[in-house]
């Protein structure tokens, strides 16, 4: 049978039977001790009223009297009304009382009584039974005093003790439940802390735990660091066969540009020519996207041991627009710059922050028609503000959530040869610096426009 | 003089087949009748005449057979003859504890007998329904000459200086024929050391012996006898104020209240409607009516407790049954009573 699967439930209830276990047995003690002292008390006064007929014995005139003390029988009605029966015999003759008393197993001796229980007259009865000697007539003559009592008012003595038992035993029972959920609710706290520290981490955060935990956990937390580290030499090697992989692909195809260069300077042919300029332009998009892959698996390994410096985000951007101008003029692409005059200051890796850019604008490019305007805006503030704007086909409004993820392309750019990593990375950069990323159409004309917030601290 | 033999003769004329002597007997018989009670008790049928009516007046359809015999003669009738009767009702509070003690007498509930103080009920088997004193009831015209006394002590000194008014002139009840003269005289025995003088100097002026107050109440009425010691106060306040007189006294130093009690019979034939009587005589109206003919009911004291020296129901009544006690007391009480 498969019990409860939570560690605190399964606690919780072993403790609460336990308590049960505990208190069914106190119950039973205290009951079992009390009802002794009960049945002890009625056997007391029973005794004391059987010695108190004893001490009334008298000889007279050479017989046994008695003038059976009025407190002998009185103190018998003293818990509950239980029906009272005696009898007083000198071996076979009964001098006085009922003769027809059951008498007990074994003949009572000795100064102290000896107690019986036995069925009589309709009833169960607790009886008294002891000897007194005494002498008549010259002869010594043993008398027996027997003093019964029904049981009824033990009974209620009983049932009352009964429930007091029970009363103290669920008191016992409920405490101790409640002590049971506190106690698992503080042992399963260090767990529940370790497991929130993990949760807080980002998705790309593969640090080694603290050990610093309780003596339980340390082989989980030791075999979480040895599992994450290995993770991570799982994943470098992952991202060392792709930037391998994107050079030895490059390497190859920048030769084979090359050749298609100089194949196409001495084509004569216009549809030759054409179908060299198309081979060309396929051989540059393969490039453009090994190129690509290596930014990727680069900004993916950086932003695990991430540099922070200072860095005027102003000059950054210029820097990179002005690299990419040839790019634009081969489309007759204008690059609009809107920058501050004063220096846009933040902490970040510059080389990250180069490659987001450059990929954004790239894009930009590499989907505007020919002759239209990329506008690239920057705003400085506590949250520094970067958007690019063009006026290409922008993007469908359904796909913007998911083109951050790798290699998504949009719905409508089927006709494009692209590798689906440009916005990767930029989100990508934009996260491991704490900022955030956004994608919309462009509002005055058609055309996207991504927005870069970046925190300047 | 010995009206109790006579009147003894007379029941055993009217009995016949019946070893135990009924005194008197009254059939209330009903239209159509579905059920019969049959009562023994030791009450006058004129003192519970009125109940017996109100009863039916409720139950119309209910035989009421009312058998009236002395307390001995109930305890024998139902203790050793096992005769049958469904309601038993008795001025002998010790014989009505050894009916229920050993057994004889079955368990009653009801929210009328819950509604008992304890003192008022044995184990739900006994329930008391009346508070009745033990008084003296003195004739005015013997008592001329003299300070009517006020304690035991008084009468004892007013008997040492003036025997000869009182000589023959006294009556008390017989403790070896009547149950509850017996209960009464144990009972003083228990309570105050002047019993054994007063019991004396009784017998020394030849004190007539009596089975029962009414009888003891008419001689004092009409002259026969001086006064009469330790009769029942409820009859002798009905008596009393019929009677110019006659004057109960109730003696200062104690007063021994006796409670007439109710038991069913285990051999019962017909338990419920004697538990509806049980009710009837515990509700209201009876209580008025109880009041009326003299019997005074249970008071309901705010804090629950017994009127003072009321006789305590439960097994210490047993002791004076005791066949050796008993034995003792009568030879030492005939001794100093009958000294003829």
């Amino acid at each position: 049978m498969t019990g409860p699967r939570s560690i605190r439930a399964r606690l919780v209830l072993q403790l609460a039977a336990i308590a049960a276990l505990l208190s069914l047995a106190l119950f039973l003690s205290v009951r079992s001790v009390a009802q002794r002292a009960a049945a002890d008390t009625q056997d007391n006064i029973l005794a004391a009223s059987a010695t108190s007929i004893a001490d009334a014995l008298y000889s007279e005139d050479g017989k046994i009297r008695l003038e059976l003390p009025y407190s002998a029988l009185s103190m018998l009605g003293s818990i509950g009304q239980d029906r009272v029966f005696y009898s007083v015999s000198a071996g076979a003759e009964v001098l006085t009382g009922y003769a027809d008393l059951p008498a007990p197993d074994r003949a009572p001796g000795g100064q102290s009584a000896s107690f019986y229980t036995a069925s009589y007259r309709g009833d169960d009865v607790r009886f008294a039974a002891l000897t007194r000697s005494l002498s008549a007539a010259g002869i010594a003559q043993t008398v027996q005093i027997t003093v019964g009592q029904t049981q009824n008012g033990l009974e209620v003595i009983s049932s009352r003790i009964t429930g007091r038992a029970t009363a103290i035993g669920a008191a016992f029972f409920a405490v101790a439940v409640t002590l049971s959920l506190w106690a698992a609710q503080n042992a399963l706290a260090p767990l529940n802390r370790l497991a929130r520290s993990i949760d807080r981490r980002g998705p790309n955060d593969l640090r080694p735990v603290d050990t610093d935990t309780a003596r339980e956990l340390v082989p989980l937390v030791t075999g979480f660091n040895s599992f994450v580290s290995r993770l991570r030499a799982a994943l470098a090697r992952s991202e060392d066969l792709i930037t391998e992989a994107a050079h030895r692909v490059r390497t190859p195809l920048a030769t084979v540009r090359t050749q298609a260069e100089i194949i196409h300077r001495n084509m004569k042919q216009d549809s030759n020519r054409q179908a060299v300029r198309d081979m060309i332009r396929a051989l540059d998009e393969s490039s453009r996207s090994a190129g690509q892959l290596l930014d990727h698996a680069m900004v993916t390994l950086r932003t695990d041991k991430m540099e922070r410096e200072r860095l005027d985000l102003g000059a950054l951007v210029r820097d990179v627009s002005d690299r990419l101008s040839p790019t634009a003029d081969l489309k007759d692409i204008a690059l609009d710059l809107d920058l501050p005059e004063r220096p846009v200051l933040m902490q970040g890796d510059p080389i990250l922050l180069q490659n987001a850019v450059h990929n954004l604008i790239d894009n930009a490019i590499k989907y505007s028609p020919s002759e239209t305007t990329v506008t690239i805006e920057l705003s400085a503030g506590e949250t520094h503000r970067l958007t690019i704007t063009d006026e290409g086909r922008g993007f469908v409004s359904t796909d913007i959530g998911d083109l951050p993820v790798r290699f998504k392309r949009g719905g409508n750019v089927g006709d494009v040869v692209g590798s689906g990593l440009g916005l990767t990375i930029a989100s990508d950069v934009v996260q491991a610096h704490g900022g955030q990323m956004q994608l919309s159409d462009n509002s005055e004309r058609s055309g996207a426009c991504v927005s870069l917030f970046l925190p300047s601290g | 003089m010995r009206v109790s033999l006579l009147a003894l003769g007379l029941s055993l004329c009217f009995s016949g087949a019946l070893a135990f002597e009924i005194e008197a007997t009254r059939h209330y018989a009903a239209e159509e009748p579905v059920a019969e009670l049959r009562i023994l008790s030791t009450a006058d049928i004129e003192v519970f005449h009125p109940i017996i009516l109100a009863f039916q007046a409720r139950f119309p359809d209910r035989d009421i057979l009312y058998d009236v015999a002395s307390s001995a003669e109930v305890m024998r009738a139902i203790y050793d003859e096992g005769v049958t009767y469904d309601l038993v009702i008795s001025s002998a509070m010790d014989l009505q504890i050894k009916l229920a003690n050993d057994g004889l007498i079955q368990p009653y509930d009801s929210p009328a007998v819950q509604g008992l103080p304890d003192w008022a009920q044995w184990r739900g088997e006994v329930f008391a329904f009346t508070s009745e004193p033990a008084v003296m009831v003195v004739s005015e015209r013997a008592f001329e000459d003299f300070d009517i006394p006020q304690n035991r002590s008084a009468l004892i000194s007013l008997l040492r200086e003036a025997p000869e008014a009182f000589r023959g002139r006294i009556g008390t009840y017989d403790a070896r024929t009547s149950g509850l003269g017996y209960l009464f005289a144990t009972q003083d025995a228990r309570n105050t050391e002047t019993f054994w003088p007063l019991t004396e100097i009784m017998g020394g002026l030849g004190t007539e012996l009596y089975c029962c107050s009414g009888a003891m109440i008419t001689d004092v009425a009409e002259g026969r006898l001086a006064f009469a010691y330790n009769v029942l106060g409820s009859y002798a306040n009905a008596r009393v104020a019929q009677t110019p007189g006659l004057r109960v006294v109730e003696l200062e130093d104690y007063v021994s209240v006796m409670l007439r009690t109710v038991v069913i019979p285990k051999t019962a034939q017909n338990a419920e409607d004697a538990g509806a009587m049980i009710d009837f005589l515990l509700s209201d109206p009876a209580r008025d009516i109880l009041a009326t003919v003299g019997l005074p009911p249970i008071p309901v004291e705010q804090d629950g407790s017994a009127p003072p020296r009321t006789i305590r129901l439960g097994p210490g009544l047993l002791v004076y049954l005791d066949q050796l006690r008993r034995e003792a007391f009568l030879r030492n009480w005939s001794g100093s009573i009958a000294q003829e």
